[in-house]
């Protein structure tokens, strides 16, 4: 907490808590970062050595989520927007999601093909990172990544979802800005009232709006959007064409005043409170678990449940009480 | 929360010629094996492939060519790799590549090259063979 300075340039770590990675890190140099991210995405305990010491040098950025469903242009959308916080002079950290194979676990990350001519930009970082299982739209360590991306003196980071349908809507919950892409074609007017993912734009965007259909998706959005109560944020609905660099001025204008209002209107300082306590407890349950987890397997009643579950000897509510239960 | 440290594979295309086909079936096949895999896309410069490489902290980095240029871009990625201290990479690359030339690229760290007929399965196996058992940096 207090008035961190931007890191980056000349900041020192005292020597208690100093890792030498993490201060190479906050010299700038590119290739302790990309170590701490592998270390941080794995869950070694150099990352997490890493983000104790990076934590508070974090808290930066502007962090913007780009999500829509598969094919929809969300690498497109988020090369145009890099290009363009890289022409205001701003650096840029990307994170780019693809999903895990259910079967292999392994994965095939292809955002970066839509991104080739930032490659070369060095205040450009982009990094790919797979589902893991992960169910939310996102990776498990994506919130982790973030930080150390922040911390490494990224003023915005990009955070693009896997492909999204309806529910994978973690990303509301890691950036401030979360734009939700439609596209023409995808269903009647019957999605727009559904629950789920419409309802977690700050600002909704009609990609591909040159092709036909554009003005209809766009009417329907406006519709049953126009039934939202209004707490002080109007979600705008643009019309854009990514590949054509249309209308992406239009949403580079609704991005800022999006922040803005964050800022002016207290939901910022509200927003890293909500997300401190989330935060807090998804970790926490993560760490209970594998506490629990690495008892009962020592001592050998994991399977001994899992067992009487299949054998439906016991319900799973009882078995799970039992397994936290028993030290 | 694993521990366990998934390798992650670059796979690039260097210089002009736009035949991806068989960069993709090999990404394809890895990702089937379980690694995590990044594809670049075509027309990769030895920079822009290095600087992949680097963001990505890629453990294995497969060059895929048909041009026939090999013997000036494999080179060229070596050196930017090595200007980024990538050089903990273990390097493999794929294209119509005639036996002498695979020597001279042997000796600068490409360990293996697969030519046309060359079966996925091999190359997963030559990739679990060879990557790197890095776990500290």
């Amino acid at each position: 907490m207090g008035a961190q300075q931007r890191p980056h340039t000349g900041r020192r770590l005292t020597a208690v808590v100093t890792s030498d990675l993490s201060q190479r890190l906050l010299d700038g140099d590119r290739h302790a970062l990309t170590r701490i991210l592998s270390f941080v995405e794995n869950g070694h305990t150099e990352g997490r050595d890493a983000l104790r010491v990076l934590y508070p040098c974090s808290g930066n950025a502007q962090i913007i989520g780009i999500t829509g469903p598969t094919g929809s242009g969300k690498s497109t959308l988020t090369a145009v927007l890099a290009r363009a916080y890289r022409g205001l002079g701003r650096s840029v950290g990307i994170i780019a999601i693809d999903p895990t194979s259910p079967f292999s676990h392994g994965a095939l990350l292809g955002d970066r093909i839509r991104m080739q001519d930032l490659t070369a930009d060095p205040e450009v970082f982009i990094r790919s990172m797979a589902t893991r299982g992960a169910l939310g739209g996102l990776a498990a360590a994506t919130d982790d990544v973030v930080t150390v991306m922040d911390s490494a003196g990224k003023d915005v980071i990009l955070v693009e979802t896997v492909g999204a349908g309806q529910d994978e809507v973690d990303i509301a919950n890691t950036a401030h800005t979360t734009i939700v892409i439609s596209i023409p074609g995808a269903g009647d007017d019957m999605q727009a009232i559904k629950a789920g993912i419409l309802e977690i734009a700050d600002i909704l965007v009609v990609n591909k709006s040159d092709l036909p259909g554009a003005d209809t998706v766009f009417k329907q959005l406006h519709i049953f959007m126009s039934l939202d109560r209004n707490e002080g944020w109007q979600v705008p609905i643009l019309k854009v064409s990514a590949s054509k660099n249309e209308g992406t001025s239009e949403l580079f204008d609704a991005i800022e005043d999006h922040r803005t209002y964050l800022a002016q209107s207290g939901r910022l300082d509200a927003m890293r409170r909500q997300r401190a306590r989330r935060q807090l407890l998804a970790v926490a349950q993560g760490q209970l678990l594998a506490r629990t987890l690495a008892q009962a397997e020592a001592a050998g009643t994991l399977d001994a449940l899992i067992e009487a579950i299949a054998a439906r000897e016991l319900d799973p509510h009882t078995a799970a009480a039992r397994l936290i239960s028993a030290e | 929360m694993t521990t366990e440290r998934k390798l992650k594979i670059v796979i690039a295309k260097p210089g002009l010629d736009g035949h991806d086909r068989g960069a993709k079936v090999v990404a394809r096949a890895l990702r089937d094996a379980g690694f995590e895999v990044v594809y670049t896309g075509i027309r990769q410069t030895p920079e822009m492939i290095a600087e992949t490489a680097l963001q990505e902290d890629a453990d294995v980095v497969g060059l895929s060519i048909l041009s026939g240029a090999h013997l000036e871009l494999f080179p060229r990625v070596v050196a930017e790799l090595k200007k980024r201290g990538m050089d903990d990479v273990v390097l493999f690359g794929g294209g119509i590549i005639p036996r002498d030339d695979i020597i001279q690229l042997e000796k600068i760290g490409f360990k293996g090259i697969f030519g046309p007929g060359s079966s996925t399965l091999d190359i997963i196996e030559w990739v679990r063979n060879n990557a790197p058992t890095r776990d500290a940096a």
